[in-house]
């Protein structure tokens, strides 16, 4: 069996429902994850799948401890990653990363993109920070001399390889990508996802990717985690999901995707 | 087609600095008929549609071209006459629910004041085909929904509000610019159905903007390809799909996913067939301006 980089077990998460917190006294709990358990092996690709509000953001984020549990445990190669302090929590913090939905807001505009590749490294008081920073941009394919440039004069699909070189100049082992194609056209889509593929192959990367979009999902991971109101439906290796679904929610994702074919019958 | 309803010649639009943002663009929209214009961002496919509402932005002007409407250039009226004569017979369904509807007004307004103040309708009259609409595009209970806020109701419900809304006048044609975007599968289904039916049952022309081969696959009779500003291809959604003529077409096929095809890499559009479109789009131009 593969070494195991996340164990995830009866994981609990709950935010303050602002909406209903009456006038004295505390807000009344929103509870947004109900006990989740399952493990990311070593160089997998795990895709998160499920509707709108159904917490596969929030998920993600727990992962990457952007935010923190109530209850059960998240493990991170081994180690409980679940309530550690921001300090305790630093050295460990390079090793996973993050890619964020919507380039355009998550890339600082005032900045050119060799600082925002540089950033995190600082940071993290890494050295030969310019060599770095000329990796990273090689490894997604954009050149060298964009580092002088500025977000607003990239490409959307230019713009989410910026964001992808600032994740992995880190060197990390698991990254986190939330809907990163989602903005995308489809023949920038087309490339982002191949450039994931290949970076996760070449590096040796661990990827949780979320996503809406089950075409997108199918391509790219090897287990997907179904998602619906919170809690897991349905956990499956991709073939065996799209072949023999055992969820209805999952069956009913899968019938709600229309194929580029005006022959599929599908109302 | 001569019996066409809505016909776009030639129109063009540009930036004030002279970027162009139509270049050339002609398409017919039959009664009854849903239209898809297909492209990628910046394109061009929703300032079309915002072209023939005479809502485009300010930095936009229209520069050549006829947009027809039932036998009357629009682009020679003045614009009240314009507005008046395309309000009363086109409507919108637009891309985002929340910024669509007004935050600080109750529902029922928001649908009952266009058939109020610009078509001039009784208000209980107005009252009555909305609360009828609402029931049409399956809203529980639409008394309360009348006079509920619009951040009290799901993007769903808000997509079907607008929807409704869009067919109160029983409009001629519907303008639909990449309504279920915002939204996520399941509930994106839904509302292609509901939009199906409600144009069918009324017999709407639709012209339909989106990015999505796989919902104009589901929705539209014929689609137009755009890149850039310009029309690279006009034609019925079967042969589209079953062998689309321009390179740029079969690119964009290609580079969507679909789930049932797992194996192998996608193929993103290829440079070559990139600077093929551009190289006939710059050659385009050279024509217009000698010919100018």
């Amino acid at each position: 069996m593969s070494n195991l980089l996340y164990q995830v077990r009866d994981l609990h998460l709950s935010f303050a429902d602002m909406a209903h917190k009456p006038l004295i006294g505390a807000a009344p709990r929103l509870q947004v994850l109900k006990g989740l358990n399952f493990d990311i092996p070593q160089g997998s690709i795990v895709g998160i799948v499920g509707g709108s509000g159904s917490g596969k953001s929030t998920l993600g984020r727990a992962l990457v401890r952007l935010l923190e549990p109530d209850s059960g445990s998240i493990h991170f190669d081994g180690r409980d990653i679940t309530h550690l302090s921001e300090d305790e929590l630093r050295p460990t913090r390079r090793r996973f990363q993050m890619i964020f939905q919507d380039p355009m807001s998550s890339l600082n505009p005032r900045r050119r993109v060799g600082g925002i590749i540089a950033g995190p490294m600082r940071l993290h008081g890494l050295d030969r920070i310019s060599a770095r920073v000329d990796d990273a941009l090689d490894h997604v394919g954009l050149p060298r001399d964009f580092r002088s440039r500025y977000p607003h004069e990239l490409s959307g699909g230019q713009r989410q390889r910026v964001g992808i070189a600032r994740a992995i100049a880190l060197e990390p082992e698991f990254i986190l990508a939330d809907e990163i194609v989602s903005g995308l056209d489809v023949s920038s889509q087309a490339q982002v996802l191949n450039l994931l593929e290949d970076l996760v192959r070449d590096l040796g990367l661990t990827l949780a990717f979320i996503s809406h979009d089950l075409s997108v999902i199918r391509r790219l991971c090897s287990r997907i985690i179904v998602m619906q109101h919170g809690r897991i439906v349905e956990n499956a290796a991709t073939p065996e999901l799209f072949e023999a679904p055992l969820a209805e929610y999952t069956r009913e994702l899968i019938a709600a995707i229309p194929l580029p074919d005006p022959d599929q019958v599908w109302f | 087609m001569s019996n066409a309803f809505l016909k776009i010649r030639n129109l063009s639009a540009q930036l004030h600095d002279g970027t162009p943002i139509l270049r050339a663009v002609s398409l017919n929209l039959n009664p009854g008929e849903v239209h898809g214009l297909v492209g990628e961002s910046g394109a061009g496919k929703s300032m079309i549609g915002k072209a023939v509402l005479g809502t485009l932005p300010h930095a936009i002007k229209i520069t050549s071209g006829e947009i027809w409407l039932d036998g009357e250039n629009l682009l020679t009226l003045p614009t009240a006459i314009w507005r008046k004569r395309i309000g009363a017979r086109a409507a919108l369904i637009p891309q985002d629910p929340l910024t669509a509807l007004n935050p600080s007004r109750r529902i029922g307004p928001q649908i009952t004041n266009r058939l109020v103040d610009i078509l001039g309708w009784r208000r209980a009259d107005a009252q009555t085909r909305a609360l009828d609409l609402l029931a049409e595009v399956h809203i529980p209970d639409p008394e309360r929904v009348m006079r509920a806020y619009p951040h009290e109701l799901s993007g769903g419900m808000r997509q079907r509000i607008l929807i409704a809304s869009a067919f109160a006048a029983e409009p001629d044609m519907i303008i639909a610019d990449e309504p279920t975007t915002a939204l996520d599968v399941v509930v994106q289904k839904q509302i292609l159905h509901l939009i199906r039916d409600m144009q069918q049952r009324h017999g709407t022309a639709l012209l339909f903007v989106t990015h999505d081969l796989g919902v104009v696959s589901k929705t539209c009779q014929s689609l137009s390809i755009l890149y850039a500003g310009r029309v690279v291809e006009e034609t019925d959604i079967h042969s589209f799909f079953n062998g689309p003529a321009h390179a740029y077409s079969a690119a964009l096929l290609a580079a969507t996913p679909k789930y049932t095809a797992p194996t192998g890499s996608l193929k993103p559009v290829p440079q070559s067939v990139i600077d093929a479109v551009q190289g006939e789009i710059a050659a385009f131009d050279r024509l217009g301006r000698g010919g100018a």
